[in-house]
């Protein structure tokens, strides 16, 4: 997901009796539904996956913007070139949104983009991939915000109050996105055959990065034992994916495009659909850095960073100076 | 009456092309200013550009009759039938000179389109209006920023400076009337630029003075790219990365 193998503590969820007095009433908490609130006592576990979890979402966001910024300077008319600015400007507001619900946890957002660029925290696997045709600002709206809303939606019920809040107003806007991703793709593939051609290859390169997005299977992990018993995770990685070929394989039959996967069937007896797991060794080869974009995602984040440096400097110093004028005039 | 239509088709042209260059090299900065909520205003104010620009450009397509859309007009022309000016093709280059840029020209577009509010064509009127309340938002935001950089610190003040020194022979354009503007003028569609000029100088002059900044002492001012004779060498590579899908795809629907 934006969220792909975060660490938890690294251990067997502890049963009740392991547990101290503060955490049992914690977990009690949580098991009762109600939000934690960054001023509630919290296991140091739960804030620290929290961190991990709720950055590399933010992370996510931010780098999230390159791929389809890539492609707002050559938008083919004025209004979805509107559309898909409006589109990168959402995800920057999400990126914000959720690196304060992070700083709620004791980390500043300076901090968390330190550990981005010295490669700490990572985003998700899907945004190092490149953007090689109009027909991608499709798939990456379709497909890209499609996924991401399957592991979302949930994640509004989350245990932790702050990151609950921000995926509410966060998933209104990627319902949207993934709506005006499908309108995209929709008159690519109504319309030339240069255009159906478009579409199809964006739909062959999307298909298993967008699988990979939920992560490898988390059936046997500690780590996503101990989330979901915390509920910061909320389903399985597998259940996730699974929901979302369910539903995006019809979506691509009224497109009139082929998924790409012979395997692909309906399986009367489970009442869903059968499909190929995607090669999990590139992901783990994307997720070390060395997916097709990793190095030049990184590498324009920290050039706009390093060259902004200058602009925040100077607007602290003015801040500070205009501060000292106006004690000296009082 | 034939004459009024042809110029203020270059007229209206002369707005949209504005809103559109500018626009468009705003748009450029998605994902690279230097923090978060400088990425979300100017993508606000390149989305506030860009729905002027469509505005602008479907009057003109309008008006002339030959049934070219906003769309037609934006992605179908080559360099010399734009009329922006040309200050707004510069390249960004970086934050400071691109903040710098929006200052120059938020300052005269500000009371410019405060004036065609009162156009007495009410197209005219109704579109600057709501320009006019995006405009005063752009110039209070640039206009705070080049205050902040310019007293900010040595190397910003530096920056600022040589920013404001590589754009002021080009802030001089959009005074220079013209018989479109005369003509404009005549049928009360539009003040004459020039007339423009005095309050847009003390505007500046204060802002500068707040933010430690010398304007050069010249009056010399490039010009070309609101009449079309001749713009600079980089809105062609502009166009030709803007107009990519169009000009690959003729006749295709996005
Ligand atoms: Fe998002
Ligand atoms: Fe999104």
């Amino acid at each position: 997901m934006y969220a792909q193998m975060v660490k938890s503590t690294g251990q067997a969820v502890r049963t009740r009796d392991d547990m101290t007095v503060e955490e049992r009433a914690f977990q009690d908490r949580i098991d009762r539904g109600e939000k934690i609130e960054p001023k509630d006592w919290m296991p140091e576990g739960y804030r620290k996956n929290l961190i991990r979890q709720i950055g590399q979402h933010a992370h996510s966001e931010i780098v999230g913007q390159l791929p389809e910024g890539n492609w707002i300077t050559r938008a083919p008319t004025l209004e979805r070139k509107a559309n898909l600015l409006a589109k990168v400007q959402d995800e920057a507001g999400h990126g914000l949104y959720l690196y304060c619900a992070a700083e709620t946890l004791g980390v500043s957002r300076d901090e968390l983009f330190d550990m981005l660029h010295t490669g700490k925290m990572k985003y998700s696997s899907i945004f190092n991939y490149p953007t090689l045709t109009w027909a991608d600002m499709g798939a990456v709206g379709w497909l890209v915000d499609g996924a991401a809303i399957m592991n979302q939606v949930p994640l509004q019920r989350t245990s932790y109050g702050p990151y609950a809040r921000a995926m509410v107003r966060i998933c209104k806007e990627e319902s949207f996105h993934q709506r005006q991703g499908f309108q995209v793709m929709l008159t690519m593939a109504r319309g030339t055959k240069d255009q159906k051609r478009m579409a199809q290859d964006a739909l062959n390169r999307f298909w298993y990065p967008a699988l990979m997005m939920f992560g490898p299977s988390d059936k046997e992990s500690v780590h996503s034992a101990q989330s979901m018993a915390w509920k910061i995770k909320m389903n399985t990685n597998d259940e996730l994916r699974q929901k979302f070929v369910d539903e995006t394989v019809p979506q691509a039959e009224f497109l009139g495009l082929s998924v790409p996967d012979e395997k692909l069937t309906w399986n009367e007896e489970t009442e869903h659909y059968d499909y190929s797991e995607p090669d999990w060794s590139e992901f783990f080869d994307v997720i070390s850095g060395n997916g097709p974009c990793n190095a030049e995602r990184l590498k324009t984040r920290k050039k706009a960073w390093d060259d902004g440096a200058w602009v925040r400097e100077a607007m602290l110093a003015h801040a500070r100076k205009s501060r000292a004028r106006r004690e000296a005039a009082e | 009456m034939r004459d009024t239509t042809s110029a203020l088709f270059e007229f209206l042209l002369r707005q949209g092309d504005n809103a559109l260059v500018l626009g468009h090299r705003t748009s450029e900065w998605c994902g690279m200013a230097p923090v978060i909520e400088e990425d979300i205003a100017l993508a606000n104010i390149a989305l506030d550009l860009i729905g002027q620009a469509k505005l602008w450009l479907e009057y003109a397509g309008e008006q002339e009759e030959a049934g070219r859309s906003a769309n037609d007009l934006a992605f179908l022309r080559d360099a010399y039938d734009f009329r922006n000016l040309l200050m707004l093709e510069l390249p960004n280059e970086d934050f400071g000179r691109t903040i710098m840029r929006h200052f120059l020209f938020d300052a005269f577009q500000v009371p410019w389109l405060e004036a065609l509010s009162e156009s007495s064509d009410q197209r005219v009127s109704d579109i600057a209006q709501k320009a006019s309340k995006e405009a005063t938002y752009h110039l209070e935001r640039s206009e705070y920023a080049v205050i902040g950089l310019g007293d900010g610190t040595e190397e910003s003040n530096r920056r600022m400076q040589n920013a404001l020194t590589d754009l002021w022979p080009f802030a001089g354009e959009a005074f220079r009337d013209d018989n479109i503007d005369r003509a404009m003028h005549d049928a009360a569609i539009s003040p004459l630029p020039s007339m423009l000029q005095p309050v847009w100088k003390i505007k500046v002059q204060s802002t500068f003075q707040l933010a430690y900044l010398t304007p050069p002492d010249s009056e010399f001012a490039h010009s070309g790219g609101r009449i079309g004779f001749r713009h600079t060498e980089h809105l062609g590579h502009m166009l030709a990365t803007m107009q990519f899908l169009q000009r690959a795809y003729p006749g295709a629907t996005w």
